[in-house]
């Protein structure tokens, strides 16, 4: 039997492919087009070819925001996706429990950044906080204004405290998905918790975890509005992030031309590590 | 367009990029890409290689802006030089 190509579906994905192009194909394209131009205003503008792309790429500053933001993402993602499955085992599966425990832990969720960072200012000092007057009874001289770890530490709980929920009620709808017959299989052969979870809760939530890794590492790679109301990207640059550099050099100082440049090597280097994990997750599930 | 800021140069790479897409789905209607293992550590289509290539291109590009002072031609070059033996052995 041939089968019938019926490629007239295509027309109905063409609404989507006009609002991506409005709203990204078109500004990357201006995004291209100013990288490669000093402008002044809209009518007066040179080319500079890739000028900007060398004073990009050869800026101290910008090596360590960027360094800075592989070390932050890597840490964030190497907490959150253990935690978020280990909460997921953990929350309640039937009854009144399950209901109560699902609406706490997406309580984080609905806080917009701002708020978030907010929060965790005040969460964070010594004299009205919570956490730090925790930590000054504990004899640490906490301080997040001034010690470049101690504001590690909190933009990093911070993000571990926002976005692990999500981890978890993405592993949390991949474990309710789990047939119980598989739960069955391994009690007649008496397979121990550990076995249970490697051999069918893990293989079973490779898909979930997939989404979860990608959207965690586009997210806190591309992170701005809580490390800025946090700490202002302080103390001096120790967690100015790359959003944080490329928005003082886009409006602060309104170097469009650099901007741009640095827009478009911040892009790839989402685009490589994006496409690495996907590729990588997905050919550790063909091999199996 | 104007607020766009057009060069010359931009229009033409995207204008390259927009007919290496329609050339690659003309193929693509004509004779369907099949999976297979070249070089590459993974299984690829013609559209994958395609992508690895054209971002691989980028940062032969940005590794010789910052890294030398030497002509974007040369880098262009082996780059084609380096789609054309990742299409047909990757």
């Amino acid at each position: 039997m041939t089968k019938v190509e019926n490629n007239k579906a295509w027309w109905l994905v063409m609404p989507v492919f006009l609002i991506v192009a409005f709203s990204a194909i078109i500004p990357l394209m201006t995004v291209v087009n100013y990288s490669v131009q000093d402008i002044f205003d809209p009518y007066t503008r040179y080319f500079v070819g890739t000028e900007w792309f060398k004073q990009v790429m050869t800026d101290s500053r910008l090596h360590d925001a960027l360094i800075r933001q592989f070390i932050y993402s890597f840490t964030i993602l190497a907490i959150e996706i253990p935690l978020g499955i280990a909460v997921a085992l953990m929350m309640p599966t039937k009854g009144r429990g399950a209901s109560l425990a699902l609406i706490l832990v997406a309580i984080p969720l609905l806080i917009p950044w701002n708020v978030v960072g907010t929060i965790w200012q005040i969460f964070g000092r010594a004299d009205i906080g919570l956490f730090g007057a925790m930590m000054a009874e504990l004899g640490i001289n906490y301080n997040y204004a001034s010690e470049p770890m101690h504001a590690w530490l909190t933009v990093v709980l911070m993000d571990v405290w926002h976005w692990t929920p999500l981890v978890a009620l993405l592993c949390y709808s991949g474990l309710r998905a789990i047939p119980e017959v598989y739960y069955q299989a391994a009690r007649i052969d008496k397979a121990s918790r550990w076995a249970v979870f490697r051999y069918i809760q893990l293989p079973k939530l490779t898909n979930v975890l997939i989404i979860g890794v990608l959207l965690r590492f586009m997210d806190s790679f591309m992170i701005y509005t809580e490390p800025f109301v946090l700490t202002g990207g302080g103390p001096g640059t120790s967690t100015t992030f790359l959003s944080q550099s490329l928005v003082q050099q886009a409006i602060g100082q309104f170097d469009l031309g650099p901007a741009a440049a640095f827009s478009l090597v911040y892009f790839l280097i989402i685009l490589l590590v994006c496409w690495v994990f996907y590729t990588t997750i997905m050919n550790m599930q063909k091999d199996k | 367009m104007a607020w766009m800021s057009w060069t010359l140069p931009t229009a033409a790479f995207f204008a390259g990029i927009a007919l290496i897409l329609v050339a690659m789905t003309t193929w693509q209607v004509i004779s369907p890409s099949v999976e297979r293992r070249g070089f590459l550590p993974l299984d690829t289509t013609r559209g994958d290689r395609l992508f690895i290539g054209l971002l691989t291109s980028a940062f032969i590009h940005l590794g010789f802006v910052a890294l030398s002072d030497v002509s974007l031609y040369i880098a262009t070059m082996l780059c084609v030089i380096w789609m054309i033996i990742l299409m047909r052995w990757g």
